[in-house]
């Protein structure tokens, strides 16, 4: 055994600095956390922030006007941003992790291409839809 | 006759549905999306008119029990994977239940109202 392997020491606990500053996730990791994290976002609070806007926007012209100029708020935008960013993040990822299963780039290579592809497509998508919004 | 706690198929049934309501809301959004962003925006009468067709009640509501099936998958594996003590998890499992529900029914209300 090298001196260098022997000195670490075992076994390695986790806390928050280790988490922080001294483990480096590889980019799907980062393609997988930020797939749970946006997942979660999109249940809660995003699915009941369009429900209440859905609902209102359909009960009647005023209250359509009125959701209207709420989505015209610069807080609410932003808001609508990071919802964007979520679905398409959510779903780029998803559609990655439908083609692993599929046994479709497994390998290490195209494995980290496809995570930088799906950060940089649903990056892409949150820019088009934001500048839409604006 | 012997039961084992462990062993394959457990997660089988979760596993699929996960991945087959993602499909249909994948879809679903595509289509969405597409028919919404080609125009210039969208008045009252256009937006009532679309959420009044059959089909498209129909497609929303197949999209909202996609949502809450899937959704329930995902939220469980992540409280399984983070909250250690049963009695928390348990109770954030519930209230996930509840929030689900609570969506379920309000989308119907929205949609057929």
């Amino acid at each position: 055994m090298s001196s260098a392997a022997a000195k670490k020491l075992r076994p390695k606990y986790l806390n928050l600095r280790a988490l922080l500053f001294e483990i480096r996730l590889p980019l799907p990791g980062w393609i997988s956390i930020l797939h749970r994290v946006s997942g979660a976002l999109l249940v809660f609070p995003f699915a009941a922030w369009l429900l209440y806007m859905l609902d209102h926007s359909l009960a009647s012209e005023q209250s359509f006007q009125a959701v209207s100029a709420y989505l015209d708020l610069p807080l609410v935008k932003a808001g609508v941003l990071l919802f964007v960013w979520a679905y398409c993040h959510h779903l780029c990822a998803g559609v990655r992790f439908l083609l692993l299963d599929l046994n479709r780039g497994i390998e290490l290579v195209p494995a980290r291409r496809s995570s930088l592809a799906v950060l940089v497509v649903s990056l892409a998508l949150t820019a088009f839809f934001g500048a839409r919004l604006w | 006759m012997t039961r084992t706690v462990v062993g394959a198929h457990y997660g089988m049934r979760d596993w699929l549905a996960q991945r087959l309501t993602a499909v249909v809301m994948a879809v679903y959004s595509l289509v969405l999306a597409v028919a919404l962003m080609r125009g210039e925006p969208i008045a009252y009468p256009v937006w009532r008119d679309l959420f009044a067709q059959g089909w498209m009640r129909v497609a929303t509501l197949v999209f909202a029990v996609s949502l809450v099936w899937h959704a329930w998958v995902g939220a469980r594996d992540i409280l399984m994977d983070y909250v250690k003590p049963d009695g928390l998890r348990l109770a954030l499992q519930v209230l996930t239940l509840l929030l689900l529900a609570t969506y379920m029914a309000w989308t119907i209300q929205v949609l057929w109202r």
